[in-house]
């Protein structure tokens, strides 16, 4: 397959599914082990300065808030991070800590732009590797099938494409041109989910995002959960476990743990918060007081609780989530 | 009866989009044409958010194309990637798409304004954009109507439109009989000349003249002989707005 076009955006990694092999198989295990830890762990332990890190989901819905609190609190610097998250991805470049983004969206939608990533990205402090929504997707895709590329008809024709790091081929059975995306196998991947059991079997309510790919393109997987169920209760409902335990590395219980993002049918957006925080976000020296009292001010996610408002907060935007 | 710029931009949009086809629906006007055109000529019109979210019936307006209202008494809830490989497929018929610049051709910026590298404006980037514009059948663009933003040429081709010229998407290898249908602003409805792929003044809005159109824009249109004028927003259209899909006014 003659290459036609390669985009000038840096890859973070080469993709080596032969070596994602070797690794998977020597440091993942199908022992029921029980993976139950705090945040401060499962962060020391899986996350490393310079890693490649992935969240899910997108926006301000089912974010990883709780975890991307605990990586700043631990300084974890020089990472590389692919997403498509907002908030969680936010609060990292913020806290100086991102070095390289593969990036397709980072704003907040009606809400306007990201503050934080127009000065990371006019100061040219931040390498930005540009990709779509369906590209990262599909990124993640093909290292969960253990390939390296997967071939799409995205991306093609558009700056999009040159500041990335696909390439463009003809197809041999076809003749047409394919953009190859190269797989992303992350180094660790972030995801929050509305229940598990200690072992990591989790399910997700609503619309499961990309959390399916993003859990089988990690070699360290910590989730974040709303609760923690019984074996008993997830063999009852098997077909319900879009991420089976042999994918995970670490539990961590964190009821709430998308604020101030939301989680389907269980509590809404705290606009009040997320308002108060992107009006921070405007100057540096105030982004760096919301960080000191919200992320650097407590030392977990129960703190945080109590900080933004405690009981009361969280009865209020549980009763404005929507039920079905 | 009285009508605002935003109301104005959202009918003449619901009004492009026939039945029983399917939409690629952003946060913001898409979303309010999607259900405006539901509640009028186009009950069947199938929204998909990208994130998942398929036959709303968009009872309540989402903030999010992630949130969990994309979804509220839809008929699946599904992925990212099944989305995204449906419009692949060829499955989607129609995509909204917006951003801080459009050319002669329909291509888009929603990424930076000068350098890549060293951005004078750093914007949020393609998201589903580079997407839908690449992969459904037929995109619709929603846009303030000024100098600024219609320009010769964009900054960055976030989303392709037709780049530069007759057969060029083809030749980059985007699917064939794809591509910009229709541009919606608040001055007027515009489309593509068939053979040079040439933005064409469609029709102006009420009160607009050809002339006006012509000054707000940094490229030269396709003025037809004959420039239909765009009838105003009906009283039912604006009482199912204002009533029915938007009365908290979030976005109205």
């Amino acid at each position: 397959m003659k290459v036609l076009e390669t985009g000038r955006g840096e890859l973070f990694l080469r993709p080596d599914p032969a070596a994602d092999r070797e690794w998977l198989r020597r440091n993942k295990s199908w022992a029921l082990k029980n993976k139950v830890m705090d945040e401060k762990e499962a962060i020391e332990k899986f996350v490393h300065d310079g890693d490649y890190l992935g969240t899910e989901l997108y926006g301000t819905v089912r974010c990883p808030m709780s975890l991307a609190r605990e990586i700043i609190r631990q300084g974890k610097k020089n990472l590389r991070v692919a997403g498509q998250g907002i908030m969680e991805i936010e609060v990292l470049i913020a806290a100086g800590l991102v070095s390289k983004l593969d990036l397709t969206y980072l704003g907040y939608e009606v809400l306007g732009l990201s503050y934080v990533l127009r000065r990371a990205a006019e100061s040219g402090q931040l390498k930005i590797v540009e990709w779509s929504n369906a590209a990262l997707a599909w990124r993640l895709k093909a290292a969960a099938l253990g390939v390296p590329f997967l071939p799409v008809k995205s991306m093609l024709g558009s700056d999009t494409f040159n500041y990335s790091a696909a390439k463009v081929v003809e197809c041999p059975f076809t003749g047409e041109k394919l953009c190859l995306l190269p797989a992303t196998m992350l180094d660790v991947g972030l995801i929050h989910v509305h229940r598990c059991d200690v072992y990591g079997n989790a399910q997700l309510d609503g619309i499961s995002g990309f959390a399916f790919e993003l859990a089988r393109a990690s070699r360290r997987l910590i989730l974040s959960t709303e609760e923690i169920i019984s074996t008993d209760e997830i063999r009852k409902y098997p077909d319900r476990t879009i991420i089976p335990y042999y994918l995970v590395d670490a539990v961590v219980e964190a009821p709430f743990g998308s604020h101030p993002g939301e989680m389907y049918y269980l509590y809404w957006r705290d606009e009040e918060h997320l308002r108060q925080y992107l009006e921070a976000s405007r100057e540096p020296q105030t982004t760096e007081e919301y960080l000191r009292k919200y992320v650097y001010g407590v030392k977990n996610n129960a703190e945080y609780l109590e900080l933004i408002g405690g009981e009361e907060k969280l009865n209020y935007i549980r009763s404005l989530a929507k039920g079905r | 009866m009285e009508y605002n710029p935003t109301e104005l931009l959202i009918c003449i949009a619901s009004r492009q989009m026939e039945d029983r086809t399917s939409a690629f629906i952003g946060t913001g006007i898409p979303m309010l044409a999607a259900a405006l055109a539901k509640k009028t000529h186009a009950p069947e019109l199938a929204v998909v958010f990208e994130f998942g979210g398929i036959g709303s019936l968009l009872e309540l307006l989402p903030l999010a194309v992630g949130g969990s209202r994309t979804f509220y008494k839809a008929l699946a809830a599904s992925s990212i990637c099944d989305v995204m490989e449906a419009a692949q497929r060829g499955l989607i018929e129609y995509g909204f798409l917006g951003g801080a610049q459009i050319d002669m051709y329909g291509n888009l910026n929603s990424t930076v304004i000068g350098d890549h590298d060293r951005p004078k404006v750093r914007f949020p980037g393609s998201g589903g954009a580079n997407d839908i514009g690449s992969l459904c059948w037929k995109t619709i663009s929603i846009m303030r109507h000024d100098r600024r933003r219609f320009v010769e040429k964009v900054d960055f081709i976030t989303t392709p439109g037709y780049l530069n010229g007759p057969g060029a998407r083809e030749k980059a290898g985007l699917p064939a009989g794809t591509g910009p249908y229709r541009v919606v602003t608040d001055l007027a409805l515009l489309g593509f000349d068939e053979t040079s792929r040439w933005m064409k003044l469609l029709a102006v809005n009420p009160g607009i003249t050809v002339e006006q159109v012509k000054e707000n824009t940094g490229f030269e249109l396709i003025i037809p002989d004959k420039v239909e004028e765009n009838a105003p927003p009906s009283s039912e259209e604006l009482r199912l707005l204002r009533e029915e899909i938007d009365p908290g006014r979030l976005y109205i």
